[in-house]
């Protein structure tokens, strides 16, 4: 599928093919496509926290055996790349919320580095929150 | 600027070269170009900046090329107005009522994308316009937004509908180049996820409270 | 193409809320789960502990939604990426069906896993 149909009477009119590789052209749209395959490692997180559940649930043993696991080479470096690409989503995420959510107070528009701001309170909010109930002592 | 060498070469070198341009101060929009791969308006950009060159000047990317350096921008002309950018009212005020007022609060809701003035940087930096030009665009769609938002307009609904369409607003995925080349900061990429809520809201009333008011 | 899918608002309402779930959740898990304790760099907490959060119906619940809209984000944004990356938009049926399809499998495993355990 070369050509379109908006120009019919000049099928002879240049239109320069979009290549397989457009993506590595420029930094810019190679950030874009790793952002999106960031993707790809929150659907191994979403897989690593459902046998993790599950290893905690059939028993002391499963679930030593799951963390023995857990440390191979191997799973360690996936954990870690798939920690950079969720970091790498969670910014580019929080810091373009602003331009997708215009939030009105008192008929004047909230800045969008408040409305970013407050995003990354929710992440600190959340972790502190996972931290708490794993450690601390109540 | 880059326009001034590209009259130069005109001028002495090779007459046959052939670009447009007109107002030489960034506000027609004509002399959009591509110059070292970066969407740029010629007459906005310094030769300069580039020293010592080579300096790379193509034509505006996305777009058939009819000649040398001049696109053929009848794709957008066509999705501009499938957008209805005009005032559009249900029940039109007679004259002797006066004007529609509205506060300066009110127009600075639309005002940022009133600034777009159609240069197409925007559609070549796309690449989703480029892999697809089915792909209704960055700038029609912020100039959908400026009437949305308009408080004298009430014609939003029937860009909705037009703009849920599968080449509409759905296409786009936010890849933010857009915004980034505008000469004028309109943020397009703003105005389409903007849309984007407001469509996905539009659909959870419809879900939750079927009957509302149209 | 100018057919109207009226499901693309949902589907977008999803991936939204699946992304701001993964963004908000998922760095600590990942780094407490799959990095700190696996390198020894924090010691994990007693398994009793582990075990009786796990169990607890609220921890379980909301695991279980930030798990399920996560899968449904990772659907929606890879259907795009195929898309445009690959240039086989052509292929649409057979995308969506494998990443939504995916995402459904996915969801359904997790409310086994998570409704099942005690």
């Amino acid at each position: 599928m070369n050509h379109v149909s908006y120009t019919p009477y000049h099928p002879r009119w240049h239109r320069t093919r979009v290549s397989t590789y457009w993506w590595l052209w420029r930094r810019s749209y190679f950030l874009f496509i790793l952002r999106e395959l960031s993707s790809l490692s929150v659907a191994w997180v979403v897989v690593y926290v459902l046998a993790l559940v599950v290893r905690v649930s059939q028993g002391e043993a499963a679930y030593r055996a799951f963390l023995d696991w857990s440390s191979r080479p191997s799973v360690l470096a996936l954990n870690v790349l798939s920690l950079a690409f969720l970091v790498l989503h969670a910014v580019t995420w929080f810091n373009l919320a602003p331009q997708a959510m215009v939030v009105h107070f008192r008929h004047r528009r909230v800045p969008g580095a408040l409305i970013a701001a407050s995003n990354y309170a929710g992440l600190a909010a959340v972790t502190a929150i996972i931290l708490a109930l794993l450690f601390v002592q109540w | 600027m880059v326009l001034d060498g590209l009259n130069y070469v005109k001028d002495r070198l090779d007459g046959t070269l052939s670009y447009r341009w007109s107002c030489r101060m960034g506000i027609c929009g004509s002399c959009g170009m591509m110059v070292n791969g970066e969407p740029k308006l010629t007459c906005a950009t310094f030769l300069a900046d580039y020293a010592p060159g080579p300096v790379r000047v193509e034509p505006l990317r996305n777009f058939p090329v009819i000649r040398d350096l001049i696109v053929d921008l009848g794709d957008f002309m066509g999705k501009l107005v499938r957008v209805k950018p005009w005032i559009i009212r249900r029940s039109e005020k007679p004259l002797s009522e006066g004007e529609y007022l509205q506060t300066p609060e009110e127009m600075d809701e639309y005002k940022q994308f009133s600034m777009c003035i159609n240069c197409m940087l925007c559609y070549a930096a796309c690449p989703i316009y480029g892999l697809d030009p089915h792909f209704i665009g960055p700038a029609a769609i912020a100039l959908a937004q400026r009437y949305n938002l308009d408080n004298r307009d009430e014609a939003a609904d029937e860009r909705m509908e037009i703009l849920s369409e599968h080449d509409g607003i759905w296409g786009c995925t936010f890849v933010g180049e857009c915004t980034r080349v505008c000469p004028k900061h309109v943020d397009p990429a703003g105005a389409i996820q903007r849309y984007k809520l407001q469509s996905a809201l539009d659909w959870v009333k419809s879900v939750v409270m079927p009957r509302a008011g149209a | 193409m100018r057919n109207k899918r009226p499901i693309e608002p949902f589907l977008w309402l999803l991936f939204s809320a699946g992304g701001v779930m993964a963004a908000l959740f998922f760095p600590a898990l990942i780094f407490l789960f799959g990095v700190a304790f696996p390198l020894g760099w924090l010691q994990p907490p007693p398994y009793d502990r582990l075990l009786a959060l796990v169990s607890h119906p609220l921890t379980r619940l909301v695991l279980f939604g930030v798990c399920a809209l996560s899968l449904f984000h990772c659907a929606h944004r890879l259907r795009y990426t195929l898309y445009d990356g690959l240039q086989i938009k052509h292929l649409d049926e057979v995308i969506n069906t494998v990443c939504y399809g995916g995402a459904i499998a996915g969801t359904i495993a997790g409310a086994v896993v998570f409704g099942l355990i005690a």
